[in-house]
């Protein structure tokens, strides 16, 4: 199967700036790819690369087996979704969604007929003679949609389309653009820093950070098994153990306790264990409940956190603070500050992470 | 009416004290134009003098043949000047803040030139070029020097003009535009220039205005039979002053601010727009 949308070695140079570092990428046919980092690390110069608003300075890129390096965005089927929509404020709803049929040589009753359509599939029905100015924030989200929906593009590339909404807002839209693009089978490109969003709503996520790619996968092989310690860190929170391989069964922690960790790397490799916080369990140490020692490390209670549903501890060790978050069990034991406690974890829940 | 949002009235002392400031300013601005205008209807020769009221002087400005020659030589330059320094200077604008190239900077501080340097200076090398330019090509002073020397000042104000209104507009409009199909030109005729519309009429205004309003360049480069009505009105200062030169300025001060109120009513009219979309409720559909 054709790619939607291939990029092969593409770099992007701003004078001295490396925006983009030699990344290769490809999205399929109907899927629901983010592109996910902290600001600055490239997520927007790819998206803007496949939209045509910037060229690549070197690589290839294609959108269906299309060679499109330096095509103006309006000869290149994707559209856009924009951070912040960029509606155009002198044009009412229906104009601002008709533009691009408009500009296809469509003439106007056809497309105010498809425009009209396609605001009714964001469900702005009746809003058709409103200015942006004069429509929520939500609701411009639903127009800059429906304005990018009506062309038919084979690929809607999205730039942080949620960030200016608040939080309920958010989730809600986050549900509906999930279904529509499964009602349209169009592959979306979704860019975005909020790693929550991206996991939720992504079939297959890219992390990048520094204008590289770090790693590509579903959200659970993201969440799950991290290839870095940048990644594990980005995606969800954890706790990163350092420390160094000693076979290819067991990792000695900095504080010189082996646990077991199954790798196939060299012994001396310097890595960090990563362990999610609602993997780990707590113990009272002297009450001998007896953790297997092999995944298992000592420590003091420090704080609790109770958060209803569940209850976070965050314990000291001999050289950092980690976090231990339980649901909240009424039949699980219960800790104070100062208790001194075992920490303890599915050897299979621990990933380890290079340490960089 | 109520007080909007965070802003509190002045109370006390504050408060008259802000009063009287603001006869002071108004009375500064207006007190002159209010005196030029009664005078223009002063039957006595002598301008300050009062001579009861009288027509006269609209009536000579009316028959006298060189005002309305005049005023007609500073309609056509204001005009042929406007229309031109409006494209070149809005063309200078687009070109300094939605590109970067070679020499930009260089540019940017050239155009600012014309609005720094003295009249007399900017006259005196219109002059000279003019001078030197008659002897290669062989062409006379008049309309066309004044008309290019007005531009050389106008494309300045003008692209001042349109560059603040282009710094506040987002430019990825213009990118949303590219995005949805549209060239560089239609993204440019259909989003940019109507977004920038009321920075090129508000430049369009003032190039009109400083065309009919400038005496010192025109002066230098003018040649027989292209005198404008502001160097008129100077020629007929040293001959002596008359209350016709009221007449001819209140005709100006009307001129100009039925430019003013237009430029207004055209702004109105997109505003009244939005009202009356603002009402149109989610239930109505199209016409």
């Amino acid at each position: 199967m054709t790619a939607a949308v291939e990029i092969t070695g593409v770099s992007k140079r701003f004078g001295d700036v490396v925006a983009v570092d030699d990344i290769d990428l490809r999205i399929d046919d109907g899927e629901f790819f983010a592109l996910l980092g902290p600001s600055g690390c490239g997520k927007t110069t790819t998206l803007r690369m496949i939209a045509g608003l910037d060229f690549p300075t070197t690589g290839s890129l294609k959108i269906f087996g299309h060679e499109v390096g330096t095509l103006p965005p309006n000869k290149r089927p994707v559209n856009t979704v924009f951070q912040n929509y960029a509606l155009f404020p002198h044009m009412n709803v229906l104009d601002n969604v008709a533009f691009g049929l408009r500009m296809q040589g469509t003439d106007k009753a056809t497309a105010r007929s498809a425009a009209t359509a396609a605001i009714g599939l964001v469900r702005l029905d009746g809003m058709e003679r409103r200015r942006p100015a004069q429509l929520s924030g939500g609701q411009q989200q639903r127009v800059a949609l429906a304005r990018a929906l009506v062309n038919e593009p084979k690929v809607l590339l999205l730039d942080e389309p949620l960030g200016a909404l608040d939080l309920k807002l958010r989730q809600e839209m986050q549900g509906e653009l999930k279904s529509l693009q499964r009602e349209l089978g169009v592959s979306f490109v979704f860019v975005t820093h909020d790693q929550e969003e991206a996991l939720t709503m992504s079939d297959r996520i890219a992390v990048m950070d520094e204008g590289r790619l770090l790693q590509i996968g579903t959200p659970e092989e993201i969440y799950e098994r991290p290839v870095n310690r940048f990644v594990a860190d980005f995606i969800g929170q954890t706790n990163l153990l350092e420390g160094t391989v000693e076979d290819g069964a067991t990792v000695c922690l900095v504080n010189g306790a082996r646990v077991a960790a199954r790798s196939d790397l060299t012994a001396g490799t310097r890595i960090a264990l990563s362990i999610r916080p609602e993997r780990a369990t707590i113990h009272h140490r002297d009450h001998g409940t007896g953790p297997d020692a092999g995944s298992a490390v000592d420590g003091e209670v420090v704080a609790v956190t109770y958060l209803g549903n569940a209850l976070v501890h965050r314990v000291k060790l001999d050289w950092m603070e980690i976090e231990v978050r339980e649901a909240n069990d009424p039949d699980r034991p219960r800790f104070a500050v100062g208790d001194p406690v075992t920490v303890a974890w599915d050897p299979s829940a621990a990933a380890l992470v290079a340490d960089r | 009416m109520t007080a909007v949002g965070g802003v509190t009235q002045p109370r006390g002392a504050t408060r008259w004290l802000l009063r009287a400031n603001t006869w002071l300013v108004y009375g500064f601005f207006y007190a002159p134009i209010v005196l030029l205008v009664v005078f223009s209807f002063s039957g006595n020769r002598n301008v300050g003098v009062w001579g009861g009221f009288t027509l006269d002087w609209y009536r000579d400005f009316a028959s006298d043949g060189n005002v309305q020659g005049a005023l007609r030589n500073s309609i056509q330059i204001a005009v042929a000047s406007t229309v031109v320094s409006v494209v070149l200077g809005t063309a200078a604008a687009l070109a300094l803040e939605r590109f970067t190239f070679r020499g930009r900077q260089v540019f940017d501080a050239l155009l600012y030139l014309p609005i720094i340097i003295p009249d007399v200076t900017m006259a005196v090398m219109m002059l000279l070029f003019f001078a030197q330019a008659a002897e290669l090509l062989g062409f006379s002073k008049g309309f066309g020097t004044i008309t290019l020397s007005h531009i050389a000042f106008n494309i300045s104000f003008v692209s001042v003009v349109v560059r603040a209104r282009l710094a506040g507009m987002d430019d990825r409009l213009e990118e949303a535009a590219r995005d949805l199909y549209a060239t560089r030109w239609q993204a440019f005729r259909h989003v940019t220039l109507p977004l920038i519309m009321p920075g090129v009429a508000g430049g369009a205004l003032l190039a009109f205005t400083l065309s009919l309003d400038d005496v010192v360049i025109t002066q230098f480069v003018t040649g027989p039979g292209w005198t404008t009505l502001p160097v008129y009105v100077f020629g007929l200062i040293r001959k002596g002053v008359t209350p016709l030169i009221n007449a001819v300025s209140v005709v100006m001060l009307l001129a100009s601010m039925a430019l003013v109120a237009l430029s207004l009513a055209t702004q109105r009219v997109r505003g009244g727009q939005d009202a009356i979309d603002a009402r149109v409720g989610p239930d109505q559909g199209l016409p």
